[in-house]
C-alpha cells in the first residue's frame, strides 16, 4: 500500500491513518499556548538546495513529548528536514513553526532551544572532553553541575573527561556531542543518524539517554536507517520519500519521485 | 554579547594554547620571510630604511594564516554549524574571535620586532617608543577586525584558502601603508630617504588616527555584519 503524504490542513485537530498529526496554533493566543501546539508544525514546505528542492512540500507536526523517527533512503530529505528544523536551511516556500515560534521571523528564539546532532559533533578537536562540554553548555548559560551531570550520564567524567576530542574514537566522540546536547538544555532534539559509529553499549547508552531526555520534557526527531533499534525507541513514525512526509507506518513510497511536488 | 565575547575568545586562546599554531608555525613563517627579505635586498642601508614596511608586510602575511586557522577549528567538525543552532550572538562571536586574534597577533608583534630590531639594525627612537606602542595596538585591532569579518565571509566557501588573501589583502591595505608610515616616524627611517629624510616622531600621529578611524569603522561593521555573514556560511 502507497503512503500517502501528509496535506496541509486548517483543522484544530486532525488524525489520519490513527495517528495524530497535530492542530494549528492560534495566531492571536501566541504565547501562552506556545508551549501547548506542536512543537513542530511545517505546511507544504519547500528547501532549495541548489536547484534540487530537497523538501518538495513536505508537511509534518510533532507533538510535545514525540520520539518521532524519520525513516527513508537516502537523499529522500531527512537531513535537509532537520536541519530545517534547526534554522540551517532556509524555508524557500510554506510555513514552518519550531516550539511555536514562527521559522521566517523568530529563528533566533528557535536556536536557543533546539540542539542538532548532525552528521558532524560540532567538537573541537584541540580541546578535552570536559573542556567542549563546557563551551557548549556556557553558551547556554548551563551550570558546573549541570555540566557535570551531563558528562557523568555519558560516561564521560573519568579519565575521558580531559582527553582531546580530536584523539576519541568515533563513538566517544558522539557520546561528548550527546553529552552538550545535554549540558544546552534543548527542548527538541534533532538526531540524524545518532546511532552511527556508537558500539552496542554506546548505543544501549544513546537510547537511554534519549528516554530521559523525553521524560524531562524534550520532543526528539530522530532520523535513522536503523530501523530495528530506533523504532523501539520511537512513539510515531513517518516516511520520507522524494522530499514529502508520509504518515502511514510499514509503507513503501518507492513510487514518489524526487523533487515531486505536493 | 561581552559575555559571549569572552567565552569565545577564551575558547579560541585555549585552542591555540594546546596546538601551539602561532609558535610551531607562524612565527617561523613570519622569522622567515624578515629572513629572505633581508636577503633579497642584501644591504644593511636599505633594511634598515624598509624594515618598518618589511614587519607590517610579514605580520599582514601572517594574519591570513591565523585567520584561516580561526575558521577552520569551527568548520572542521560542523562547530560553525552548532554555534548558528545555538543561538550564539554573532555579534559576540565576532568579537571573541578578534580579541583572540588580535592576543595572538600582538605576541606575533612583539617577537617580530625583536627579529627586525637583529636582522635589520633598526632602532626605535626612546621617544618613539608610545607612537610604536600605539600604532602597534591599533593597527592590531584593525587587522582582528578585518580579518575575523573576512574569515566570516570566506568560511563557507568553495576554495576558501586562496579565496581569503585575494579579499582580505586590498583591505587591509590602508593598515599597512598608515602603521608602516607611524613605525617610519618612530624608528625615524623612511623608505625612500632620498626624497624626504629627517622624518619626525609627530609625522606619525595623523597616520594613528587613520587607524583608529580604520578599526573603529571595521569594529563596527563587523558587530553589524557578522549574523547575516554566519547565515550565508
Amino acid at each position: 500500500m502507497r503512503a500517502r503524504p501528509i496535506r496541509p490542513r486548517t483543522a484544530v485537530c486532525a488524525v489520519a491513518s490513527g495517528t495524530v498529526v497535530g492542530r494549528m496554533v492560534s495566531p492571536d493566543n501566541a504565547e501562552p499556548t506556545r508551549s501547548a501546539g506542536p512543537v513542530v508544525s511545517l505546511r507544504d514546505v519547500v528547501a532549495v538546495l541548489g536547484r534540487f528542492p530537497a523538501l518538495a512540500g513536505a508537511s509534518l507536526d510533532v507533538e510535545p513529548g514525540e520520539v518521532l523517527l524519520l525513516k527513508g533512503p537516502n537523499g529522500a530529505g531527512k537531513t535537509t528536514l532537520l536541519r530545517l528544523c534547526a534554522g540551517l536551511v532556509p524555508l524557500a516556500r510554506g510555513e514552518a513553526e519550531v516550539l511555536g515560534h514562527n521559522m521566517r521571523t523568530e529563528r533566533d528564539a528557535i536556536r536557543r532551544h533546539v540542539g542538532l546532532l548532525g552528521h558532524q559533533n560540532g567538537l573541537y578537536a584541540d580541546l578535552s572532553v570536559r573542556e567542549n562540554v563546557r563551551f557548549w553548555a556556557r553558551t547556554a548559560g548551563a551550570s558546573a553541575e549541570e555540566i557535570d551531570a551531563a558528562l557523568a550520564q555519558l560516561g564521560l567524567d573519568g579519565r575521558l573527561a580531559s582527553v582531546a576530542a580530536g584523539r576519541l574514537s568515533a563513538g566517544q566522540r558522539r557520546r561528548t556531542a550527546l553529552a552538550c546536547l545535554i549540558a544546552r538544555r534543548a527542548r527538541l532534539w534533532l538526531l540524524d543518524e545518532p546511532h552511527a559509529g556508537l558500539d552496542a553499549d554506546g548505543r544501549d547508552l544513546l537510547d537511554d539517554v534519549i528516554r530521559r531526555a523525553v521524560r524531562s520534557g524534550a520532543t526528539v526527531l530522530v532520523a535513522s536507517h536503523e530501523l530495528d533499534r530506533a523504532q523501539a525507541l520511537a512513539t510515531r513514525m513517518v516516511t520520507v520519500a522524494g522530499g514529502l512526509v508520509y504518515t502511514e507506518q510499514n509503507a513503501n513510497p518507492s513510487g514518489a519521485q524526487p523533487g515531486t511536488v505536493n | 554579547m561581552w559575555q559571549t565575547a569572552r567565552l569565545v575568545a577564551a575558547k579560541d586562546l585555549n585552542i591555540e594554547w594546546r596546538s601551539r599554531q602561532v609558535t610551531n608555525q607562524v612565527l617561523p613563517f613570519a622569522g622567515l620571510t624578515l629572513v629572505l627579505f633581508a636577503f633579497a635586498l642584501d644591504r644593511d642601508d636599505i633594511t634598515a630604511r624598509v624594515a618598518p614596511g618589511l614587519f607590517w608586510l610579514a605580520t599582514t602575511f601572517s594574519l591570513i594564516v591565523l585567520v584561516q586557522r580561526a575558521f577552520a577549528v569551527e568548520t572542521s567538525d560542523g562547530a560553525l554549524d552548532t554555534l548558528r543552532v545555538a543561538g550564539v550572538d554573532p555579534a559576540g562571536i565576532y568579537l571573541g574571535k578578534s580579541l583572540a586574534l588580535a592576543a595572538q597577533l600582538i605576541v606575533l608583534e612583539a617577537l617580530l620586532l625583536l627579529g627586525v630590531i637583529v636582522f635589520y639594525a633598526s632602532h626605535i627612537r626612546p621617544a618613539g617608543i608610545v607612537l610604536v606602542i600605539i600604532t602597534a595596538l591599533l593597527a592590531t585591532c584593525g587587522l582582528a577586525f578585518v580579518g575575523t569579518l573576512y574569515g566570516g565571509l570566506a568560511a563557507g566557501a568553495k576554495g576558501r584558502e586562496t579565496l581569503l588573501p585575494l579579499l582580505l589583502l586590498p583591505v587591509v591595505a590602508p593598515v599597512l601603508i598608515g602603521a608602516t608610515r607611524a613605525f617610519e616616524a618612530a624608528f625615524g627611517t623612511r623608505g625612500g630617504a632620498g626624497i624626504r629624510a629627517g622624518v619626525e616622531i609627530s609625522d606619525g600621529w595623523p597616520w594613528v588616527g587613520m587607524l583608529a578611524i580604520f578599526a573603529a569603522v571595521f569594529g563596527a561593521a563587523g558587530v553589524l555584519a557578522f549574523g547575516p555573514l554566519l547565515e550565508e556560511a
